[in-house]
């Protein structure tokens, strides 16, 4: 569905991504852990056209995607929400999505008719149902909480119907409980829509929870990939990040 | 239900030109409907330009372009062509589209401070070129000779009680149609690229031309100020070019409130009027001028328009 290969992309003199070839099927629900700086974000990033790669190719099933622009790549059925929540704050809940749907139907230039389209809004309904926003239809988007403006970060994307999906780490800045609570709304999403899902995650405790399978970043490379349990005793992996993050996490 | 909103807008649209209309028998004298014409010509191209700033978050120095252009463009078809009001209006707006739509291709892909000060270069080149095609433009002097101002559909409008009239019906359908697009689909993509640009582009909106179309609207609606201007004084002077007039649209958009429709059509009632009063009573027009946008900056930010609403909003929020 979605492989890279020999994927490259440096900043000044620091290889954020250095060589990496990964694959991802179809339906899948992967996670990507990595340390800090280890670039899981900018592997994102170059996978959604936000920059360039300086080498490498990036195929959606066949096609090439590398170097094309952001909107050519969301049209092609690639979703993405963000680590810092981006919203737009002065619209509310309704609007934002909606927007969204115009813009993924190629409604959006429209000038002779009102906002909003009604043949926008059952699509626009089901996507707020989809992550629970629907009591906040009509708040506006700055005045969200943390956790509901990741929320609508994500609904903005399933608004383009993905087929596949880039979450860059849906629970950051959450405590405890609401971490559980929207790792859970992500996993029912994929059930529900079957798409390809990637997440990047902190938390291990939800990482070998859900996830299917796992892609370890350090250093701009793939240091491992596998299921949970090969991960889990990967020496590895155990000696470049979870020795640190996982053990001192469960104390 | 939607439907009965379009017919709301349109009623209120046909009611506000009636009041309008009638006005002048309320307020006899030449001064009224001078003052409302001279309005009608700001308050359509403060408010296109609150489409780019407001709506889009484009900061244009350089909208008095297309005032200069739909002044110049007008008058001279008029002058040298002979041509009818009616045809001269609509190939001005076309002008002025075919104008905006080369320098904003250049202009928006350049970011904030850039795109500003561009603009505000390609309205100094046209600004110079006035001056300097003496032959066509008369340069500083300004366009001699008059406008002619043949009748049309039984329109005359040397006459002053016509041009009132015309005046009138053009502000309100320039206002209706540019209250319209901001509620369109179209006018919603304005403000998501105003509040966030990056991510419109990851929800598959090619930014770049959206901002290009408010550019090119923006643009239209801006020269039919300059036309009104130039039917009104019968010429085309290089001042209605100059970079004067973009600030003026600027602080009548500060005045009134840069997020309300409605507020740069306050902001021009209030920068005319104190234009008016304050030249009366004083030598040191300028000088007002700058106090008093002071207090607005640092008093009154939301404008004065945005202020009562916001206050009226407050208000209800708290009685309820
Ligand atoms: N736009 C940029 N310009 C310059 N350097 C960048 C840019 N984006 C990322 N980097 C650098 O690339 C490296 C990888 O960053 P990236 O944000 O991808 O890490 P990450 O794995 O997402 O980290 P975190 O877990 O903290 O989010 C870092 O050294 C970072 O400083
Ligand atoms: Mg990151």
């Amino acid at each position: 569905m979605l492989t890279v290969e020999n994927l490259h992309k440096s900043f000044g003199g620091v290889n954020a991504i250095n060589g990496i070839d990964l694959n991802f099927d179809e339906g899948t629900l992967t996670a990507v852990i990595g340390p800090n700086g280890a670039g899981k974000t900018s592997f994102f990033n170059l996978i959604t056209g936000a920059f360039r790669p300086d080498k490498g190719r990036i195929l959606l099933g066949t096609e090439d995607i590398a170097g094309l622009s952001s909107p050519e790549i969301v049209k092609r059925g690639i979703g993405r929400a963000f680590q810092i929540a981006s919203i737009f704050p002065s619209l509310t809940v309704r609007e934002t999505i909606l927007g969204a749907v115009n813009a993924h139907r190629g409604w959006h230039t429209r000038l002779a008719r009102r906002f909003p389209l009604a043949e926008a809004n059952a699509q626009t309904d089901e996507v707020m149902d989809l992550v629970g926003l629907t009591p906040k239809a009509d708040t506006l988007s700055g005045n969200l909480s943390h956790g509901d403006q990741k929320l609508l970060d994500i609904a903005l994307a399933l608004a383009l119907e993905p087929r596949v999906l880039l979450l860059d780490e849906p629970t950051a800045g959450m405590g405890p409980e609401e971490r559980w609570q929207m790792i859970d709304t992500v996993h029912q999403l994929w059930q529900r829509k079957r798409m390809t899902l990637i997440f990047i995650e902190h938390d291990m405790d939800i990482v070998f929870k859900y996830a299917q399978t796992i892609r370890v970043l350090s250093y701009g490379t793939v240091l491992a990939e596998g299921k949970p349990d090969e991960i889990r005793n990967h020496p590895k992996v155990i000696e470049a990040y979870l020795g640190t993050a996982y053990e001192k996490g469960r104390g | 239900m939607r439907g009965s909103t379009v017919w709301r807008d349109t009623a209120i649209a046909v009611a506000a030109l009636v009041v309008l209309v009638l006005l002048p028998l309320a307020f006899p004298g030449k001064a009224f409907s001078d003052f409302v014409i001279r309005l009608s010509a700001f308050a359509i191209f403060a408010t296109s330009l609150n489409l780019l700033v407001g709506y889009t978050g484009l900061v244009s120095f350089g909208h008095g372009l297309f005032y200069g252009l739909g002044a110049y463009s007008f008058a001279l078809m008029m002058q040298k062509l002979g041509t009818s009001i009616p045809v001269a209006f609509v190939a001005t707006l076309g002008v002025s589209a075919l104008i905006a739509t080369i320098v904003g291709a250049i202009c928006i892909r350049l970011k904030e401070i850039y795109f500003s000060f561009l603009t505000l270069a390609f309205q100094m080149l046209l600004h110079s070129i006035i001056i300097a095609w003496t032959p066509l433009t008369g340069g500083d002097q300004g366009l001699t000779g008059g406008v002619p101002r043949p009748p049309f559909l039984g329109i005359r409008l040397d006459d002053p009680h016509h041009l009132y009239v015309f005046c009138c019906v053009i502000l309100v359908a320039s206002l209706y149609v540019m209250w319209h697009l901001v509620r369109s689909p179209f006018g919603y993509t304005m403000r998501m690229i105003r509040d966030n640009p990056r991510r419109a582009e990851f929800l598959g909106v090619r930014v770049w031309r959206v901002r290009l179309l408010a550019f090119v609207v923006a643009g239209v609606f801006g020269s039919v100020g300059g036309l009104l201007m130039s039917l009104f004084v019968s010429s085309a002077y290089p001042d209605f070019a100059y970079w004067t007039i973009s600030g003026e649209a600027v602080f009548m958009i500060l005045m009134g409130g840069i997020s309300v429709f409605f507020g740069p059509l306050v902001g021009a009632v209030m920068l005319l009027l104190l234009n008016d009063v304050v030249t009366r009573m004083t030598e040191h027009y300028s000088l007002m001028l700058g106090i008093i946008i002071l207090c607005f900056a640092l008093g009154l930010r939301k404008g004065l328009l945005g202020f009562v609403l916001w206050a009226w909003a407050r208000r209800r929020a708290s009685t309820s």
